[in-house]
């Protein structure tokens, strides 16, 4: 029945776009509006796409709050526009519904991993700010099955969900190293897992973060193994509506913001205290008491602060939401770049 | 001309009036209305697709066809025809149309089989068969579709896996890859015979109907069988044996992950089908039922007071006036069977919806995909309605 109700919303979804587009220029610029900023402001809320469900990413717990690494990032937005945290709205958006949903202003910003690709940057009418996440698409198989490595997977029948740039890099993995698969390609994320632990498929694949939130999942997660190899790459981040320079940077500046916390060590709970006694320059104009870098950004100057007392530093964010689910930091190129790790921010003055 | 040459029922046509331009001449007051009414439908259209097209290019999304020619590079599992990921957008919706028409096709031929069957048994006069196909028709109607495709895909998941495959026969293997049968390799031959069959059937057809006029003509009966045998097996024998009648067989072996070689059936096409089938059956056992209790009962004692057996009875008196009434809505359950066949995407087969989705997503064209689709299931859903219409007034009843 949930299946029903995702080609409903995506039906919907597509209807709003066709919508939406119709409509005249009047109510245009209610639907899309071309400052996401005030609009923003107006309406009290940030609202944010998400996932469906993706352990460590976006799901909600047992209370139905939502929590994960995406969530935060949504937050972090509120808190930077607000210095309030809790004001967003959440809209569950599906591989397939994401972007129509952001084109025609149903949503103001997706996190939902997302990943970065020319294509869905220039005819999509989106734009890419920041890249808070870097994955790779990898592959998940049995341990029975003996696969130690994704070369031996020749012959071999291979669950992937469709729409996503994991067909596409499935099939140019394949074509590469001359390997013959069978594809089994089903859309919903419950069905297409329940695929593969039924043994429809030998392997599956997604995201590197996806096969450990899957795999975590499972009632015995070491009868899975994910195999070494690395197929892509999948620069995971936040998408914004073109045309709205100063909204996307409010969105790539609030990831620098916790990203900076990182490089200083400010957290979360010792926010307040820096903000007293920090005499580092850098700390000064971060958490807005020297400089006007919050203002420069049309939004208070204290926006920083109130972002890493709502969600803390980005190694927090990580820690708290994706090392639970198995992901590894170290020496992953999600380490700061002082770590040898691609996550690095301009400076902030 | 004489007076008397004149048709008599034109005198009975209204007389003719020149129109007057006047809000009181209805005929005015007619064409006024109309102009307005399609003005209206006309403006609202253009309004919609100016808009359309200016708001996209305000938020510079792509627009127009011209992904089509595109590499799709998406995977698919089967394919009636050649294709890779290389291919083209356009190739990849072909590939997906086929797989749409393959479960439509095959599903309408079963589900009429399977249900006027059903149909034929509710009004057995065995107890046991009698409640066992009404009990099905009831169940059956009554749980919705995508449940039943969920559960026959569960099931056929729950069989072993390729290792541990079940193997009735030689060369037959099932498990949760799928049926595997054994096959030949196709070569030109095999097709020059499938169309030696195929116009050996219209050849037979066309004989029997000659046959069948001859007779009525001067009461001598004529036997179909020997020119049938020609046509439909001496004709494409001779046509395979011309081209070196190839016959290599094609045994699936397991090798490595799973099976290679032989014909697939898989679990996907197997699921849509069962559950469409099913589904479907249920609806059609119920109008071949009411088809049959329609037509009344003096019409089959009186075919029997006549000496016909009762085969006879069936075939020639009664369901010809069964079809009259079954006919009509037994293209509306035709459609569904086409239009549900896109529930596919829920258990992974990949008909035309399911790929027109993903080339949406790919390439984020969601008017043009959605417009695809549309387009696709109208022309589909027209055909068979078009082509039903026709069969109705074929066998409608002929009006003297």
């Amino acid at each position: 029945m949930l299946a029903f109700g995702q080609h409903f919303r995506r039906a919907l979804g597509a209807l709003a776009l066709l919508g939406a587009a119709a409509l005249p220029g009047q109510a245009q610029a209610q639907q899309a509006p071309a400052n996401t900023l005030d609009a923003i402001r107006a309406r009290g809320a940030v609202i944010c796409g998400v996932n469906t469900g993706l352990a460590g990413f976006a799901q909600p717990d047992s209370q139905g709050v939502w929590r994960g690494f995406d969530i935060d990032y949504c937050r972090s937005i509120a808190a930077a526009i607000f210095g309030d945290a809790s004001k967003v709205r959440y809209v569950p958006t599906t591989a397939q519904s994401r972007f129509t949903a952001l084109q025609s202003g149903e949503v103001d910003v997706l996190f939902r991993n997302t990943t970065w690709t020319l294509s869905r940057d220039t005819s999509l009418g989106l734009d890419f700010p920041a890249v808070n996440f870097y994955d790779g698409q990898g592959f998940m198989v049995k341990k029975s099955a003996g696969v130690t490595s994704a070369s031996q997977l020749n012959g071999a029948t291979i669950c992937v969900q469709p729409g996503t740039t994991t067909e596409q890099n499935l099939t140019d993995w394949a074509r590469a190293n001359r390997i013959q698969f069978t594809p089994v390609v089903i859309e919903r994320l419950e069905e297409v897992v329940a695929a593969y632990v039924a043994g429809r498929c030998d392997a599956y694949t997604t995201d590197a973060s996806g096969l450990a939130a899957t795999r975590s999942a499972q009632p015995k997660p070491d009868d899975h193994v994910i195999l070494p190899e690395v197929i892509s790459k999948e620069p995971l981040g936040p998408a914004v509506r073109q045309g709205d320079a100063r909204f996307a940077d409010i969105v790539r500046w609030s990831h620098y913001a916790v990203l900076v916390a990182e490089e200083l060590n400010i957290t979360a709970a010792t926010a307040d205290q820096a903000l007293a006694s920090d005499q580092r320059p850098e700390a000064l104009r971060l958490l807005g008491k020297t400089g006007d870098l919050g203002k420069m950004l049309g939004l208070d100057n204290a926006w920083a602060l109130h972002i890493i007392k709502a969600v803390g530093n980005y190694g927090e964010i990580f820690a708290r939401h994706l090392a639970p689910i198995g992901l590894q930091r170290a020496r992953s190129p999600n380490a700061m770049y002082t770590q040898g790790g691609l996550q690095y921010a301009p400076p902030f003055r | 001309m004489s007076q008397t040459s004149i048709d008599p029922r034109s005198l009975r046509a209204p007389p003719k009036r020149p129109i007057k331009l006047s809000w009181s001449d209805e005929r005015v007051r007619g064409i006024f209305w109309q102009v307005v009414v399609v003005g209206i439908v006309v403006s609202m259209v253009w309004w919609l697709w100016s808009n359309t097209v200016h708001n996209l290019e305000v938020r510079r999304i792509a627009t127009g066809f011209g992904f089509l020619g595109r590499e799709a590079g998406l995977p698919i599992a089967e394919s009636l025809i050649d294709y890779n990921p290389t291919n083209s957008y356009l190739r990849a919706l072909m590939v997906g149309l086929l797989n749409t028409l393959k479960v439509a096709v095959v599903g309408i031929i079963l589900a009429t089989v399977f249900g006027t069957l059903i149909g034929i048994a509710r009004l057995s006069k065995n107890w046991v068969l009698r409640t066992l196909s009404a009990t099905y028709v009831e169940v059956i109607r009554d749980l919705p579709l995508l449940l039943q495709l969920l559960f026959w895909y569960a099931i056929l998941q729950g069989l072993p896996g390729p290792r541990q495959a079940l193997h009735p026969a030689e060369g037959v293997f099932l498990s949760n890859r799928g049926l595997k049968l054994p096959w030949i390799q196709w070569e030109g031959a095999h097709s020059l015979a499938l169309v030696a069959f195929l116009l050996g059937l219209v050849a037979t057809i066309m004989y029997r109907r000659q046959a069948l006029a001859k007779q009525i003509a001067d009461g001598v009966p004529r036997a179909v069988w020997p020119v049938a045998l020609v046509c439909l097996v001496a004709l494409p024998l001779a046509a395979w044996a011309a081209l070196g009648a190839p016959f290599t067989p094609d045994i699936p072996a397991l090798r490595g992950f799973n099976f290679q070689g032989g014909l697939t059936l898989s679990p996907e096409y197997f699921a849509l089908l069962a559950g469409l089938v099913m589904y479907t059956a249920g609806f059609i056992a119920e109008i071949v039922r009411a088809g049959i209790q329609a037509v009344p009962n003096g019409q089959r004692e009186a075919a029997q007071a006549l000496g016909l057996r009762p085969g006879a009875v069936l075939r020639l008196v009664v369901l010809p006036q069964a079809l009259r009434v079954i006919v009509p809505p037994m293209t509306s359950q035709y459609l569904n069977i086409t239009k549900n066949s896109s529930l596919a995407v829920a258990i992974g087969y990949q008909d035309i919806v399911s790929i027109a989705n993903t080339t949406l997503n790919q390439t984020g064209q969601a008017i043009e995909g959605i417009a695809i689709i549309m387009l696709v299931y109208l022309t589909i859903s027209l055909s068979i309605s078009g082509f039903m219409n026709w069969y109705n007034a074929r066998i409608a009843l002929v009006e003297r």
